[in-house]
């Protein structure tokens, strides 16, 4: 899925496979107009628990809504910031400890328009995009719950 | 209509998603007519502050919401995206 608007590009890719952050990365230094990049990359955290030990991590998403709803958390943050280059890659299926989940990049002529688009993106992917997380450890499962406070730092924007 | 289940909500009503003939007129209905049907319903519908649901890819907050025209409904726990 990829929209061109006329100052701002915005791209959404919903994947199984990897991401290649430096071809990423070429392409927006290939864009006009850019002084400021903003990466953001999450990734598979092991858990909090010494007993614990994590062996993947399973996303599942809503196919077809998950583009949708990431694209309109894009669109809200290149009306506000103006950003000229958006890009967000989120990677689905069976991942494992530090393994990339997710990729969001954010272009603009100068930093602060980058670093707000960035966060602003993230904060709203957290629970807003309908992907949901289960953890496997050796001896159980479980889905990850949503955090208050994700949803509280909503309404800081 | 074609109803969609995601995360623990799939895993209790035991299927990603079916095609039913319902009759309600907003999501409320449709809630309480799928729980007639099976107790699964009713068991993955129990907590209602953990359901969420999309009517046409689109997150509703009321579930007093209109599903008249729609193709899909989707149920799902809150979103743990990013």
């Amino acid at each position: 899925m990829k929209k061109i608007f006329r100052d701002c590009s915005i791209s959404v890719n919903i994947q199984n496979s990897d991401f290649d952050i430096n071809s990423e990365m070429d392409l927006i230094k290939s864009e006009k107009k850019i002084g400021g990049i903003t990466n953001f990359i999450g990734v598979v955290r092991d858990s909090s628990k010494e007993e614990d030990q994590l062996l993947s991590l399973e996303l599942e998403h809503y196919p077809g809504m998950t583009e949708k709803a990431i694209m309109s958390i894009c669109i809200e943050a290149k009306k506000r910031w103006k950003p000229n280059y958006i890009r967000v890659i989120h990677r689905i299926g069976i991942l494992r400890k530090g393994d990339n989940i997710v990729l969001v990049i954010t272009a603009s002529a100068h930093r602060k328009e980058a670093f707000k688009s960035a966060e602003y993106i993230m904060d709203f992917l957290k629970s807003r995009a309908p992907i949901w997380k289960k953890e496997h450890f050796k001896t159980y499962s479980k889905w990850v719950k949503s955090k208050e406070k994700d949803e509280l730092a909503l309404l800081s924007w | 209509m074609k109803i969609l289940y995601f995360s623990w909500l799939r895993e209790k009503i035991g299927v990603p998603f079916e095609e039913l003939e319902v009759t309600s007129s907003t999501v409320n209905d449709l809630i309480k007519e799928l729980i007639k049907v099976d107790q699964k319903y009713a068991l993955a519908f129990e907590d209602i502050k953990l359901l969420r649901v999309a009517v046409d890819q689109k997150v509703i907050n009321d579930l007093n919401a209109s599903i008249k025209n729609a193709k899909e409904i989707a149920f799902f726990p809150p979103m743990t995206g990013g």
